[in-house]
């Protein structure tokens, strides 16, 4: 079924929203983002790439968070509506 | 003001959340701003105003996430609020400023502060903002379910301040602590009741306050290593980690039960107060849009940083000429009023050259606080960390040392305070360590005097002077410098230390223009106290070094040669002469820590020419031409040796204004002086390597 389908937040299209499922950080790594609201089950929204594709640029919660290459990859994110 | 005697109010919030706008409306002007002692993090405490007794202080903490520390700032933060401070008492009331427009995210931290056992009063800013995005927050719901008072502000419009200090003081006059909002898991709340029990028998806390500090001791990673657990730091270490390993047994993480504890409250709090009538997409939304599209994004970044550095060597030139002519002024005033002697010549030739040497930087230093200040305090300056960071990031450095590197390219003295932008202690220390190595205005006149002096004036390529393309040379080698030894101490030194995983991009703003002169001031200022001081001493030192022992009747080079600093230069000489420099440039170039330039007027004193009339600079460069190497009879300042002193000048750190700012920004003479003596040692090497080649290529 495609909406069960989990990928790496770094694979996110532009415009598209996903759920946090699962994130392969360090635990303080982990813990500062899912302060900044990024906790497991979040929606996360692409907003748009930085002009060399990286950092990432999305929206959760209400803010816009950038994220680095290698950050946007430890995240798990299960597809959701557009 | 009685300091112990007064009861502080903390204001506490995330960043971007307004704090420092509302601290400004309730202290007025009786601020004062200082360092946290030890720490390079500002301390802002001002006197609350409308206050009868006078006596309620203020301070304003450094922006925070949450109350687990993850940056320097943070950890002062959450020392203040938990009463570990050294210098600032436990606070008796938290204002928590939080941004309307973006409330899920900053309630979090409120929820934090709920637990603290201290009264809180929310400040609700922003509301602006909120409405013009589309939002509108049911306030009376919201205070009823935080159980303190909510009271909506904008800071910048000065609405709801005067209902907010009410509210102040009637929580004062009738504290009651908040209880906490928030539940955690069961198999946490049991080992929070066992931890907050060992904190209590080991008398580590206060009954009131020990369940807050055993939930903050088990999610604060390094918690135990506190200085306040010094002495009972291996049982309770044990214990922590022991109360981690059983909440992993029950399936939860450690460090994630707060986060998603809060995020679950919020949400279900959040859809009760918040209703979005129509979801507007903002200025703000609208201008990043093209402020980070793929090509406009980087043009207009090259604009402003293009506008910058016109503003700062055009518009700064006109008083930078007034602050030569003043101290030219004051060296006349000087010689008519005192009789020659060793007084006149200490004021004149140490003094007044040496401080007014490098106070001359002085309204481009403040021009580019002015500027700095102005990216800040918009927002932008997070748009130009997204633009660079790919490119910085590939030698460890973070998108967000763009502004204070390019900062440097006009002084390494803004661009190492300019650091502090950088909220993690790695991504700053890095920024710090290569700053230096950017062609600061100090730089140019010895560049100039060399190459104008010895660089033969043929054109290359059909249109372009030597001379010219050696100048570019020099500033491209200081940005290779500063890359390969980012890289290097990125693979090293500083390796595994990790980065801040996220960073926010803030709401733009309309940068408040009393923010932006206060941070210029405040900045300024250090840079004259420094200049005041350690630049002063400086000069004197160099003064004495120079003129003593004192031969009255020997012509000015015989009197160098024969003083301390010549003697100094005959001593060094074996260590410098294998880069091809005489005692006479190692006297130069030691006599040049007060700043860079005055190498250029030390050689002068030493060639027996006056610089104080302009157009007798280019006698100078005459001088240098016909002198002649005693050895062979040939010329001695060949472009072989004026490359390797302009080398020498790229790469060493020969300022002391930047090893004091340095000094301060590091909290460390350690990396200070390691920064010192890696920067000398390369210079060394390089000009070793140059200048040997060179000569075994029969360059010279």
């Amino acid at each position: 079924m495609e909406t069960s389908k989990t990928t790496s937040l770094d694979h996110l299209g532009v415009g598209r929203s996903a759920r946090i499922v699962q994130m392969d950080l360090r635990p303080m790594e982990a813990q500062r983002l899912m302060e900044m609201g990024l906790t497991v089950g979040t929606r996360v929204t692409l907003v748009r790439r930085a002009p060399l594709r990286y950092p990432i640029i999305i929206q959760a919660r209400g803010s816009h968070l950038t994220l680095r290459k290698a950050v946007a990859r430890s995240i798990r994110i299960q597809l959701t509506g557009p | 003001m009685n300091e112990t005697n007064s009861l502080y109010i903390a204001i506490a919030g995330n960043p971007n959340s307004g704090k420092s706008t509302l601290f400004n409306e309730l202290t007025g002007l009786r601020q004062k701003v200082a360092n946290y002692p030890g720490k390079t993090v500002e301390k802002h405490v001002g006197v609350l105003q409308d206050d009868p007794d006078g006596n309620i202080r203020v301070i304003d903490l450094p922006g925070t996430y949450s109350l687990n520390p993850h940056s320097p700032d943070e950890e002062i933060a959450h020392d203040v609020l938990m009463g570990w401070s050294d210098d600032t008492p436990r606070p008796g009331l938290i204002v928590a400023v939080v941004d309307a427009s973006n409330l899920e995210r900053n309630l979090f931290l409120v929820t934090q502060l709920l637990s603290l056992g201290i009264p809180v009063v929310v400040a609700l800013n922003m509301m602006d903002a909120c409405r013009a995005s589309g939002i509108e927050i049911d306030v009376v719901k919201l205070e009823q379910r935080l159980g303190v008072p909510v009271v909506p502000t904008v800071g910048s419009r000065r609405e709801g301040t005067a209902e907010l200090k009410a509210r102040i003081l009637s929580t004062l006059k009738q504290p009651s602590v908040p209880r906490s909002v928030v539940q955690i898991p069961d198999a946490a709340a049991r080992e929070v009741d066992r931890l907050a029990a060992h904190l209590q028998a080991h008398e580590l806390a206060a009954a009131e306050s020990a369940h807050g500090e055993a939930l903050r001791a088990i999610c604060t990673e390094n918690s135990f290593s506190h200085p306040r657990f010094a002495a009972a730091r291996d049982p309770l270490k044990t214990t922590i980690l022991a109360a981690r390993d059983s909440l992993a047994q029950a399936g939860f993480a450690w460090y994630a039960i707060e986060a998603e504890a809060g995020y679950q409250w919020i949400e279900t709090l959040m859809a009760e107060v918040r209703n979005v009538r129509e979801a507007r997409l903002t200025f703000g939304e609208r201008a990043d849009y093209w402020l980070t599209h793929r090509i406009v994004g980087p043009a207009f970044l090259g604009l402003i940083v293009l506008m910058i550095f016109v503003s700062i060597f055009a518009l700064a030139k006109p008083p930078m000429d007034w602050i030569k002519h003043l101290f030219g002024y004051l060296a006349v005033l000087v010689v008519n009023t005192i009789p020659a002697g060793p007084l006149q010549s200490l004021l004149t030739d140490g003094v007044i050259t040496g401080v007014g040497g490098i106070m001359v930087f002085l309204p481009q230093i403040m021009m580019l606080f002015f500027f700095i200040a102005i990216l800040e305090d918009s927002g932008y300056t997070a748009r130009a960390a997204l633009i660079m960071d790919r490119i910085m990031g590939r030698v460890g450095l973070h998108g967000r040392a763009f502004i204070p590197l390019f900062s440097s390219f006009a002084c390494a003295v803004p661009g190492v305070m300019a650091t502090r932008m950088i909220d993690n202690a790695r991504d700053r220390l890095l920024t710090i360590f290569v700053a230096p190595f950017m062609c600061c205005s100090a730089r140019w006149p010895v560049y100039l005097l060399l190459a104008g002096a010895v660089i033969p004036n043929t054109i290359v390529l059909g249109f372009i002077p030597l001379p010219a393309i050696v100048l570019v040379s020099m500033i491209l080698l200081g940005i290779v410098a500063a890359v390969a030894t980012a890289a290097l101490f990125n693979k090293t030194i500083l390796k595994g230390v990790t980065s801040t995983p996220a960073m926010e991009l803030p709401r733009y703003r309309r940068p408040r223009l009393r923010m932006v002169l206060q941070t210029m001031w405040e900045r300024s200022l250090l840079f004259v106290k420094k200049a005041g001081t350690v630049i002063l001493a400086m000069s004197i030192i160099m003064w004495a070094l120079t003129n003593y022992p004192h031969r009255p009747d020997a012509a000015p080079d015989q009197q160098i040669k024969q003083s301390f600093a010549g003697t100094v230069g005959r001593v060094i000489e074996p260590v410098i002469s294998p880069i091809g420099f005489d005692w006479r440039i190692g006297v130069s170039i030691l006599s040049s820590f007060v700043a860079r330039e005055v190498f250029v007027s030390s050689m002068a004193t030493i060639y027996g020419t006056n610089m104080s009339d302009p157009h007798r600079a280019a006698d100078l460069q005459a001088h240098l031409r016909s002198e002649l190497d005693p050895e062979t009879g040939l010329p001695f300042f060949t472009p072989l040796r004026a490359l390797s002193i302009m080398i020498f000048y790229v790469l060493s750190m020969q300022c002391v204004s930047t090893i004091a700012v340095v000094r301060r920004e590091t909290n460390s003479w350690k990396w200070t002086l390691f920064q010192l003596g890696y920067m000398t040692g390369l210079a060394w090497i390089a000009c070793f390597v140059l200048w040997q080649g060179g000569r075994l290529l029969g360059w010279s």
